[in-house]
């Protein structure tokens, strides 16, 4: 692994460098050299197994992180490709052209937290919400309560209770008085 | 009279043409084409999803899967949850093997925080993890001839996968969801007489798999049906994601257990079941197989498990726990294959991200919409079932 590391280290500015565990390691890499990078993992370093694509949301610093982890069967090691776009404007080349499955991963990344990839097939289709009319619901500023409040409403004859004051009514009534 | 191959194949000219977004454009008005809707709640369809079919007679001309009939938001949920509040959500992501979900979270969460689980933990948790298995192949590989009407062998299997859900409930208290694996370690030691009683289930198995053999295996119209239809080609193993079963029926030696071994599966013997013809009779083999090995290594875990010894490390107080920030990926092999769970902690105490990857998620959306052009609409069922896709893991 470190010898794939050093190797693309220089061809394609690779940093912040986390070997996790023996056999999985991190990097992250700009986003105008991720395409380039993860072809060039795929086609002349054999990481020819595409586990996912994932995005995480790091709403306090305005990004995306985007994680591409890679595979590679004969090594039996992982990398992950860390890709950090901006969350005002997300948008990143697609590679659906490495893998066909990858363009439904990018379809749900667009679905649940509307990040954009141009030219990726049925990007713009529903993939799991139908008739969502919401900001893209993984997005750490959604809020699941609101949205449930404002969408749905109470059944009549219910009643919500706190769990922290039952508990404390039960296990200590005296402490009520 | 020599037949003419030709005759035999289906005119092209009827087929619809695509548009520049490769989307067939379908005139139903022309008759030459059916638009047919298959699920959500098909008897055929495992789970909730749909399948859009584009017909020309009875063959498959375009096929479309929409999932999102159950979506829980579980993903969502977990990050406003503490580690040890996702656990109950976490075993749902997959009814059918909760174990695995258990597992990959507990391992998710120990690693970030630094934890080695006791030896005794280890062992039980190998233990857990195949019996999930066991109980799921006791349903999966008759279920593949129930598609085509061999229903019997289908209540056979439930019947023994009760056996096996009546060991997990003396084991864990529960038998769909166990929550025995927490981060730690697990719950407890086995119960007095558990071996005996597991020893004597395991022999029913394999008596049940003879029975199968006979029944579905053997069988002419199973044969038919399933032999040379629903292939995976090899080259679509590493375009679509395809693992475990699915890819071993393609010729590739894939299982976590052995290319990455976790746990105590490095001090077991097994050697998985490869096939070579990658259609929907192979598939059934490999998974008839890996039912036959899951017994061997029950019986081999239950040799080697210590019956005392610690079953948790110490771990902070889970209601104020906070996990160092950091992120993994950790895999195990479910009955389906490969099954992971990406986790990234901000240092805080409920996780910042947490991300599963299901086999099913590419096998039921971008292989099967792949492998049913040219179907016959008879063989929907029984591709999507030797796929053995489990649509709760592609909507978490």
């Amino acid at each position: 692994m470190e010898n794939i590391i050093k190797d693309i280290e220089s061809r394609f500015q690779v940093s912040d460098y986390v070997q996790q565990r023996p056999e999985l390691a991190y990097a992250t890499v700009k986003k105008e050299l991720a395409i380039a990078l993860i072809t060039h993992l795929k086609d002349i370093e054999g990481f020819t197994h595409f586990v996912l694509l994932t995005a995480v949301d790091w709403l306090e610093e305005n990004k995306f992180q985007l994680t591409y982890i890679l595979n590679h069967p004969d090594k039996k090691v992982d990398l992950g490709i860390r890709v950090f776009i901006d969350r005002a404007n997300p948008i990143m080349d697609s590679a659906h052209h490495l893998w066909e499955q990858v363009a439904t991963y990018q379809r749900e990344l667009k679905e649940m937290f509307g990040i954009d990839f141009p030219g990726s097939p049925r990007v713009d289709e529903d993939f799991i919400l139908e008739g969502w009319d919401d900001i893209p619901p993984y997005r750490r500023d959604f809020d699941t309560l609101q949205y449930s409040r404002d969408t749905y409403f109470p059944r009549e004859g219910r009643s919500t209770n706190d769990p922290a004051e039952h508990m404390k009514k039960k296990l200590y009534p005296d402490e009520e008085k | 009279m020599k037949k003419n191959k030709t005759l035999w194949l289906p005119d092209r000219s009827k087929y619809p043409e695509h548009d520049s977004n490769g989307k067939p454009i379908v005139d139903l008005q022309s008759q030459k084409h059916t638009k047919l809707w298959q699920g959500p709640n098909h008897p055929g369809v495992t789970g909730n999803m749909s399948l859009e079919l584009t017909l020309s007679g009875d063959e498959i001309v375009d096929a479309k899967t929409h999932v999102g009939y159950l979506h829980r938001g579980f993903e969502k949920l977990m990050e406003r949850r503490t580690y040890m509040q996702c656990f109950p959500l976490s075993i749902r992501m997959c009814v059918p093997e909760a174990d695995s979900n258990e597992y990959v979270l507990s391992t998710c969460v120990e690693e970030l925080a630094g934890i080695e689980i006791p030896e005794a933990a280890k062992w039980l948790r190998t233990l857990a993890l195949e019996m999930a298995r066991l109980q799921v192949l006791l349903r999966v590989v008759p279920g593949i001839g129930a598609t085509l009407s061999l229903g019997l062998g289908s209540q056979w299997g439930m019947y023994m996968r009760e056996q096996i859900l009546d060991r997990f409930e003396e084991l864990t208290g529960g038998r769909i969801y166990h929550m025995y694996m927490l981060p730690g370690g697990v719950r407890g030691h086995l119960p007095d007489g558990f071996k005996k009683r597991m020893e004597q289930n395991l022999k029913d198995i394999e008596q049940f798999v003879a029975n199968i053999e006979d029944l579905i295996f053997t069988n002419s119209v199973f044969k038919k049906r399933t032999v040379g239809r629903g292939i995976i080609k090899p080259e679509w193993v590493s375009q679509y994601g395809i693992v475990g079963p699915n890819a071993r029926g393609a010729g590739f030696k894939r299982d976590v257990r052995k290319d990455y071994p976790y746990l105590k599966y490095s001090e077991l013997n097994f050697d998985p079941y490869v096939g070579k013809d990658s259609d929907i009779y192979t598939r059934a083999q490999v998974r008839k197989h890996d039912l036959l090995m899951t017994v061997d290594l029950i019986r081999q875990i239950l040799d080697k498990v210590p019956t005392s010894g610690d079953l948790r490390a110490k771990t902070p107080n889970v209601l104020h726990w906070e996990i160092p920030k950091g992120e993994t990926y950790v895999r195990s092999e479910s009955s389906r294959g490969e099954y992971g769970m990406y986790m990234v902690s901000d240092g805080s105490k409920y996780p910042r991200r947490v991300n599963l990857r299901g086999p099913s998620y590419t096998h039921a959306v971008a292989l099967l919409e792949k492998m049913l052009i040219n179907a016959n609409i008879s063989d929907v069922h029984a591709i999507m079932v030797s796929l053995q896709t489990c649509p709760p893991e592609i909507e978490r």
